[in-house]
């Protein structure tokens, strides 16, 4: 993907900041909704979330708000913190400190770190959304992908086989699937079809926030891009918001409007995505950028 | 309960009454008050070893020891037959180690310790009817961790139970799910009904007998108190339906009751009769059924239907 990089023209240069040690943060870029008619308030609002193993930071630190219908991307190389922040903030595993608030329709303004677990498992077949890297984990490999897609609707209470039906019908076309393969166990899809399905199992209830974990890792690249283009599409329809990890710059170039590069648990800067990544300030998204170039 | 109230001394020589002694009694009506409770949900017990494999239903004879009473008369029934090996010999167990009455006769039972099957007599309020479960966890072909079934239950998180009705019908169709069809319970909990068939889960709705489940190897009970209502899992356009037979008991000519079909010589004549064998003799004592065996070849039995 890192041919992606160079296709549009650099950004306009931002003046330096005053203080390069500093987190490098755009201010007037960073804490403004990035599509227009956005609401006014943020989705989720991080607050200093930190996660140690065993006494060693995985992150630490972190604070960011996120706006409905945006997508943010979190890169940084391996083993930099990416994956355990989205376990916090998705109630996954349970950060040490710090607050993270989500404005949920049903719940409302509410601290997910605080929350009962039958809230956040309510939260995750309903307004949220998880993508795991391999979609085995999020797959039922057992049943039919209508089945698969079907499920969400099934635990809300929906009792009525036809209408299931023709709902994961229209699922599966909106993410490209064969309509004809309804009845087919996943465990035989290639890995693009399986990774199409669970993103469709996870959006048959129009979640507001999705959480995705590399979506596009284990794909060869013409693969990914389809995905890619399809991910693009449905955030802009659905106006969803994501958070995404990914330690691909090219893939966080085509899908976020706003960056959080991240180095040894740290976010070491932020900001619009083409900014960051045309005009990288930290030494370190310095070297990510030109490593990519270079590629 | 018959057998809860009365005192359940020590027979004479030695033995404990029913096998079981009163600590262990006391230990598992504990568990069975819990599971009257709170209906449909699941209660472990510390069960003990019986002297006999797990596959013998000892979770069913573990709650009849801990029920029975002097006064009490037991009924036990294997693929609704009194004299199938497992049921002889569960009965046997209780004739030695409590010396009470048995009986063949539903009607007569106080307890009835069943497997497979539910009686076609329909049960009365000082009946409790005890069913002998191999597998208690319904949620356990989707989920394999017994801490995410347990939190699934509280949370009453369902779903995957009609994913697998729902597979049914894209696979078959319909449902084919015929037997251990999963119910909900008083609205609440869904449970394994045991392998009885789905023709018998309308019986579990509203019915005036105490329903106790006993599954021996997971060591845990359940129950459906009387006139609970038990709801059999549908969709609204695949609604639930029992079996039916175009064929009548060829025995007592019974259209109402569950039936087996047994192969009669090695020209494939074929007869039909109720799985129920006191149902089915009690029918032939009192009614002028036709027992003539019914060859599906020459046409079937045309007898009216009994309301
Ligand atoms: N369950 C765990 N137990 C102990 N240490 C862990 C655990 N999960 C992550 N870590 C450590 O925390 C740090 C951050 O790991 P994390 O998986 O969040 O990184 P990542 O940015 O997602 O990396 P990658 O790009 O390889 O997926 C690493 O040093 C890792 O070894
Ligand atoms: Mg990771
Ligand atoms: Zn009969």
């Amino acid at each position: 993907m890192s041919q992606l990089i160079n296709k549009e023209a650099p950004y306009p240069v931002v003046p330096e900041q005053s203080d390069p040690d500093a987190e490098t943060e755009r201010k007037t870029a960073s804490s403004k909704p990035c599509s227009p008619g956005v609401d006014d308030n943020p989705l989720l609002i991080v607050e200093d979330v930190g996660k140690s193993f065993n006494g060693t930071p995985a992150c630490r630190d972190i604070s960011f708000m996120l706006w409905p219908g945006e997508v943010l991307a979190i890169v940084g190389e391996s083993g930099s913190g990416k994956t355990t922040l989205l376990r916090c903030l998705s109630a996954g595993i349970r950060a040490d400190n710090g607050r993270t608030s989500y404005c949920s329709p049903t719940f409302g303004e509410m601290d997910v770190f605080t929350s009962p677990e039958h809230v956040l498992r309510q939260l995750h077949r309903t307004e949220w959304g998880l993508v795991h890297q391999n979609p085995r984990d999020g797959l039922r490999l057992g049943v039919s992908a209508g089945a698969n897609i079907g499920e969400r609707l099934m635990s809300l209470g929906q009792r009525n086989y036809g209408a299931i039906r023709d709902e994961a019908l229209t699922w599966m076309r909106k993410v490209e699937i064969n309509g004809d393969r309804i009845d087919d166990l996943p465990l035989h899809f290639s890995g693009g079809m399986q990774q199409r399905l669970q993103i469709a199992r996870n959006l048959v209830t129009k979640p507001r926030l999705m959480f995705m974990d590399e979506p596009t890792g284990g794909l060869d690249v013409s693969v990914q891009a389809r995905l890619l283009d399809l991910l693009r599409s449905l955030c802009s329809e659905l106006h969803l918001a994501v958070i995404l990890v990914t330690h691909d710059l090219g893939v966080a170039r085509l899908l976020a409007d706003r960056l959080l590069v991240m180095q040894c648990g740290r976010v070491v800067e932020s900001g619009l995505t083409d900014q960051v990544l045309d005009d990288p300030h930290h030494p370190y998204t310095q070297l990510l950028v030109a490593s990519i170039l270079e590629a | 309960m018959s057998g809860t109230d009365k005192t359940t001394r020590h027979s004479g020589d030695g033995y404990n009454f029913a096998y079981l002694d009163e600590q262990t009694k006391r230990m598992v009506r504990r568990a069975i008050l819990k599971a009257v409770a709170i209906p449909g949900y699941q209660v472990p017990f510390a069960g003990r070893e019986m002297p006999m494999p797990f596959g013998w239903g000892t979770g069913g004879i573990q709650l009849t020891a801990a029920l029975l009473g002097r006064d009490d008369v037991l009924k036990v029934i294997d693929q609704g037959a009194d004299d199938t090996t497992n049921a002889v010999s569960i009965r046997k167990f209780f004739q030695r180690t409590a010396g009470v009455r048995t009986t063949e006769r539903t009607a007569e039972a106080t307890i009835i310790q069943t497997r497979h099957r539910i009686p076609e007599t329909p049960l009365r309020e000082d009946q409790i009817l005890v069913y002998q479960v191999p597998l208690p966890e319904p949620l356990r072909w989707l989920e394999p961790r017994e801490t995410e079934s347990r939190k699934m239950h509280a949370q009453e998180e369902y779903g995957v139970m009609h994913v697998k009705l729902y597979e049914d019908i894209a696979r078959h169709g319909r449902i084919v799910t015929s037997f251990d069809y999963p119910v909900r319970v008083a609205g609440r909990y869904v449970m394994s009904p045991s392998p009885i068939p789905k023709f018998d889960n309308p019986k579990m709705d509203d019915c005036p007998a105490l329903q106790i489940f006993g599954a021996g190897r997971e060591r845990r009970v359940y129950a459906i108190p009387p006139y609970t209502e038990v709801r059999s899992l549908d969709f609204e356009d695949h609604p639930f339906a029992i079996q039916r037979w175009v064929e009548s008991c060829g025995l007592c000519g019974s259209r109402n009751s569950y039936l087996d079909e047994i192969i009669l010589d090695d020209r494939g004549k074929r007869m039909f009769v109720c799985s129920d064998s006191d149902y089915c003799r009690s029918r032939r004592e009192t009614e002028d059924s036709g027992p003539t065996a019914v060859v599906p070849e020459n046409g079937r039995e045309t007898r009216e239907v009994k309301a």
